[in-house]
């Protein structure tokens, strides 16, 4: 039962673990400024941070083109095969 | 030594027959003795080679074609055959298992055939076992989804029948399964290309595998996230490398899962969404078709077939134990199933390309390949549908069934509890394996077919690069969490043109049709059936006593004779013959006489 333990470790501090979680974001996108380019494949990932602001817009387009898409009628009622 | 081979497919084959007549406790030993030596098999055999060659009418049919590309594929399969195995482990009904081997024999006899015609033969021993594995759900539904299951491979399989019948023919004879000519592809190519894509799960032709999957039993799910989809990308691999059309379709796949995975209510649909999403990155590797892009493929199904099998063995744990697969009929697990949680997370961050996860060595690969090709158009939206990978796979699924909203019944939070030890056993081999592969990955390289490529996925922009892209991706789900809450709908798919086309047939057939028909047999009724019958009356009766009766009576003595013979035919044999004996003796003195 340790690994609830560990979760509920977590859960009793969660806006510290999210407080953690932003900080590990900013530091993700600090580093990104120093690493090295030299395996970068176009000249736009050369900016910093480019990838961050990627990830967050693919996460965003995904969800929203997808839901807009679902509700355009292709999600329908579950019984909807059965006759 | 060397010159010994013997098909694993055949100790599957042999192990499924012999199954049914092992009793008592031997039968777990058994069951998992025979994958065991199959994965031995392949892992004693030699390198390279051709072997089980036979002569059947006009044709020499390889059964054994042994190479780097065979290896690898036969490697992984037999190696998850022994893991599904072990997990069904408490099934008592022997036929599951035969199924599931079966199915997995038609997967090697693929991978390891020479030529067209064995390759038929066992592509379709693969679909007609695997469908056993949604039949026994025994679900009212489990028969027709079954049933559509079916028709769709079949229907591919006369496909693929038809390309490499017409090349057959066009090439004056040939059989042999390799590589085609990708430059001028001809109808024959496009046709066998169809056949292969089919059983990828490509769209359009992809929507029998969330039907399927999403129905079939807890331990066949298991088995069929990993044969069949992988068989195809081998056939891909093997024959179509280098087809230009298989990039777009790979990458629409990669987007067309996503998509669908946001909709998906069902945890188990989700993942199979997920896999026509994955698989997409091997086609596409596939289509660039590079020796990178090859290796890339191959080492993506390989880590594939571990997370995606990982992944459904931790749904299917679910499913098992509290009988739901819904999210909003789950959540707050975490207290009752920790440790298929962990599992789970471990498939998801797998699949996501988590660095030191089995999928950060494959999926890279696959892109680098992209971006080395300069088609930046597939490596830009190829990681965009990776973001969603995790999105879903890493994300939506553990939060929405171990955490989220609690929406178990009363029954289900009581019915909750991590399943049965063999369950946990397969699902912590597969667990490591996905962590092995992502920390030492010359395990995975050394077995790539082409050898020369070097690549090294732990450079310092790489880990940047994903880190950026999977931590961004988790701050977008949480902000947009609201938006994401499952809802209890279904999406249609591109197998409404043919359950409500069916339905139309149906419909077509019963009403218009049927009343026609009906119409028709009752207008030729009063029409024209009675006059007849009583003009033939008349005639008969005519017959009988006027022209019998009056002029020559041959029809009365025939029918008194007719009586007479009726009493001698009893019908038994012994008679028969007796009167036929009599009859024969009867002329010979007949004729001895006069």
């Amino acid at each position: 039962m340790n690994i609830v333990k560990l979760i509920d470790f977590f859960r009793d501090r969660l806006p510290t673990v999210i407080k953690f979680c932003y900080g590990v974001l900013a530091l993700l996108v600090v580093i990104d400024v120093f690493v090295d380019k030299e395996h970068a494949h176009t000249a736009i990932e050369h900016l910093p941070g480019f990838w961050s602001v990627f990830g967050f817009i693919a996460c965003a387009l995904i969800i929203i083109i997808s839901k807009w898409y679902g509700h355009l009628g292709i999600m329908t009622r579950e019984d909807y095969y059965d006759e | 030594m060397n010159d010994f081979w013997l098909h694993p497919a055949l100790i599957l084959i042999i192990g499924s027959f012999m199954l049914p007549l092992i009793k008592g406790p031997a039968k777990k030993t058994f069951l998992l003795l025979v994958p065991i030596l199959a994965f031995l098999d392949v892992f004693m055999m030699p390198k390279e080679g051709i072997f089980g060659v036979v002569q059947f009418m006009d044709w020499q049919l390889t059964f054994g074609r042994v190479d780097g590309l065979s290896l690898v594929f036969a490697y992984i399969m037999t190696l998850m055959c022994c893991i599904g195995t072990l997990y069904g482990l408490h099934v008592e009904e022997d036929a599951q298992h035969i199924a599931a081997w079966l199915y997995v024999a038609g997967s090697l006899g693929v991978i390891f055939c020479g030529d067209y015609l064995v390759l038929f033969l066992f592509w379709e021993l693969m679909a007609f076992a695997s469908v056993f594995l949604v039949w026994f759900r025994r679900r009212p539904e489990s028969l027709a989804t079954g049933y559509r299951y079916l028709l769709v491979h079949a229907f591919g399989g006369i496909i693929l029948l038809a390309g490499f019948v017409l090349r057959y023919q066009a090439t004056g004879g040939d059989l042999s399964f390799g590589h085609l000519d990708v430059e001028s592809p001809n109808l024959y190519t496009y046709l066998i290309m169809i056949g292969f894509i089919l059983n990828a799960a490509v769209p359009p032709l992809h929507a029998w595998l969330p039907d399927a999957y999403g129905e079939a039993t807890v331990t066949g799910a298991v088995f069929m996230c990993a044969f069949t989809t992988k068989t195809a990308i081998y056939t891909l691999a093997r024959a179509c490398a280098g087809m230009d059309i298989l990039v777009p379709l790979g990458v629409i796949m990669a987007l067309y899962g996503v998509v669908y995975a946001v909709l998906e209510n069902d945890s188990r649909r989700l993942l199979a969404y997920h896999i026509i999403s994955q698989v997409g990155y091997m086609v596409a590797g596939c289509g660039i078709g590079t020796a990178m892009a090859i290796n890339g493929a191959v080492a993506h199904a390989f880590a594939h077939i571990l997370y995606k099998g990982l992944l459904f063995m931790g749904c299917g744990s679910v499913l098992h134990m509290t009988g739901k697969s819904k999210f909003t009929e789950l959540g707050g697990l975490y207290k009752k199933m920790p440790r298929t949680f962990v599992f789970t997370l471990i498939g998801g961050l797998s699949i996501s390309a988590f660095p030191l996860f089995s999928g950060f060595v494959s999926k890279s690969m696959i892109v680098a390949a992209a971006f080395s090709e300069h088609i930046l158009w597939a490596a830009f939206l190829l990681t965009l549908a990776s973001a969603g990978t995790f999105l879903h796979t890493g994300l939506k699924v553990p939060y929405f069934i171990w955490f989220g909203k609690n929406n178990c019944s009363q029954e289900t939070w009581d019915k909750a509890a991590d399943p049965p030890w063999n369950m946990q056993a397969a699902m912590g081999v597969a667990a490591f394996l996905c962590i092995f592969i992502g920390c030492y990955t010359p395990y995975l390289y050394n077995m790539l077919p082409n050898k020369e490529v070097v690549y090294h996925p732990y450079t310092a922009y790489h880990l940047s690069e994903s880190m950026q892209i999977l931590l961004f991706t988790a701050f977008g789900f949480f902000l947009l969490i609201k938006k994401l809450a499952p809802e209890p709908k279904i999406s249609i798919d591109l197998d409404w043109f043919y359950r409500m086309g069916a339905r139309g047939f149906m419909w077509l057939v019963r009403k218009p049709i049927q009343t026609i028909d009906t119409a028709w047999g009752e207008g030729y009724k009063v029409m024209g059936l009675t006059p007849l019958m009583t003009v033939s009356r008349f005639w008969s009766w005519f017959d009988w006593h006027a022209i019998d009766g009056v002029v020559d009576g041959i029809a009365r003595s025939v029918r008194s004779v007719g009586g007479v013979v009726r009493r001698l035919q009893s019908g038994q044999v012994q008679y028969n013959l007796y009167y036929a004996v009599s009859f024969v003796a009867l002329m010979l003195v007949a004729y001895v006489l006069c």
